[in-house]
């Protein structure tokens, strides 16, 4: 495949950045989204480029830390993470618009690399369980309810990507804080912290400058764990319990 | 945060556009009914309107009930329109830097025009209440005393019924969105079953509304209702 790719670079936060455009030939189908980026740097390399920065780790779909903009779709046009997409997924000749996430939340750190250190500070606000450590508790001793600990399970697999804050027209992390808010509200560990962790997730999110949502459900068609829409109905019934129990 | 209350949240702004929403919603399916009286002919009309006037007396002075509802249609204005304005401030906010492609995928097109549908309405609201409320202005320039006469001479004008027309499209496209929205804003659609119920009752309820109030002035147009 020969592909003509438009990516965005940024040397850094500080400096204004724009879209480049490279031509890349004898790409894979088989190769993955990365990998064909991959190429493109060691050819940049050679050619005493700069390469272009982009966020990776597990390279498997399982971690979050890949994410990109490409085509107008948060991870690229399938239901996955952009490690897992594939370049069969694109056509012979095609041009490739790459872009990083945008939300002011985000800042860029360089080229399509951002800090989403947000979503770990709404995290630290009260996506979390406050038990005593020491050693594990007999784990039948807390019976949960099998439908509860399956849709717990399902919307735990949210691995924090960004990608619903990427697609969301208002930049808002609500599928993201649904998830967590739904996750942890369905089991018995997480009811004592119930109303704080709502309410401390929601101004934590607000204070980073997320926007509000509007329910269009961008967010749950970019989601690679499809997270649904309920998590959000589930976040805004919370917050009104927690209005009622006077927080 | 420390000391995060939830009244100042996003969501609580949500929940106050929702419920001002949802009392919208009743208003405009009792207005509509009012509308339809005009197929009942002059008589039924204008008595429905007088009636309006008289509802609660004596209990109630002259207008009293009429004026309970206006206040209360007034303050859910306020509480829509500020509250709409604060959160689109805020979504502009969150991203200033613009995407150069941009696609919204599973998304319906009246959830992408919910500010500027709310907009033309509002522009809309303004010119109605101009219309047959406040100023009462007759296009074609005859009495204005008489409500189903100033009716019939306002939508025998073809633009006028064209601007009517236009304004029950944004208000369908409103309510098409705005009726589930508001619903999964307060929390009521927690599964995918509830969700799709929440959706169907937005679309019929749009639907039923846009039709509703288009057939009166389609009908002065037709020639069907006349003075």
């Amino acid at each position: 495949m020969n592909l003509t790719l438009k990516i965005w670079r940024q040397p850094d936060a500080a400096s204004k950045g724009a879209m480049h455009t490279y031509e890349l030939a004898d790409v894979s189908p088989d190769m993955s989204f990365l990998e064909m980026l991959d190429v493109l740097n060691e050819q940049l390399n050679d050619r005493g480029e700069e390469p272009i920065a982009f966020d990776s780790d597990c390279r498997e779909g399982i971690c979050g830390t890949c994410g990109l903009m490409i085509n107008g779709y948060a991870h690229g046009p399938e239901v996955t993470t952009t490690c897992q997409l594939h370049m069969r997924s694109f056509k012979d000749g095609e041009t490739i618009t790459i872009e990083p996430w945008r939300s002011d939340a985000f800042p860029v750190v360089k080229d399509l690399v951002v800090d989403r250190g947000a979503l770990d500070r709404i995290v630290q606000a009260g996506g979390y369980v406050s038990v005593n450590t020491g050693s594990a508790p007999e784990a039948h001793s807390v019976p949960v309810p099998k439908d509860d600990a399956d849709r717990a399970f399902n919307v735990a697999t949210c691995i924090q990507c960004g990608a619903c804050v990427a697609a969301c027209p208002n930049g808002s992390a609500s599928l993201f804080m649904g998830a967590k808010v739904t996750h942890l509200g369905l089991l018995p560990q997480g009811q004592p912290e119930r109303d704080e962790r709502v309410v401390n997730m929601v101004a934590q999110h607000d204070h980073e400058g997320f926007g509000g949502c509007t329910n269009i459900g961008s967010c749950t068609a970019a989601c690679p764990k499809e997270i649904p829409l309920d998590v959000i109905s589930q976040l805004n019934k919370d917050l009104r319990t927690a209005i009622r129990h006077g927080h | 945060m420390k000391g995060a209350r939830a009244s100042r949240t996003t969501v609580a702004l949500k929940l106050a556009m929702a419920v001002s929403g949802f009392l919208f919603v009743g208003f405009v399916l009792a207005h509509m009914y009012g509308n339809l009286k005009a197929f009942g002919g002059h008589d039924a009309f204008n008595e429905y309107a007088h009636h309006l006037r008289e509802l609660g007396e004596p209990l109630l002075p002259h207008e009293g009930a009429l004026w309970i509802l206006r206040l209360g249609l007034i303050i859910s204005l306020v509480v829509h329109v500020v509250t709409g304005v604060l959160l689109w401030r805020r979504a502009a906010r969150a991203r200033t830097t613009k995407y150069v492609q941009k696609k919204n995928s599973g998304v319906t097109r009246a959830s992408l025009m919910m500010r500027w549908g709310g907009v033309t309405i509002l522009v809309f609201l303004v010119w109605h209440l101009l219309n047959f409320t406040i100023g009462k202005v007759n296009p074609q320039g005859g009495a204005t005393n008489d409500p189903y006469n100033l009716m019939v001479d306002t939508f025998d004008v073809w633009w006028m019924t064209v601007i009517y027309l236009v304004a029950m499209l944004a208000l369908g496209a409103h309510l098409h969105h705005g009726i589930w929205s508001a619903a999964q804003t307060l929390g009521w659609t927690g599964t995918a079953t509830k969700r799709r119920r929440a959706k169907t009752i937005g679309f019929v309820t749009a639907l039923v509304v846009s039709v509703g109030y288009s057939l009166v002035p389609l009908a002065v147009l037709a020639g069907i209702i006349t003075k």
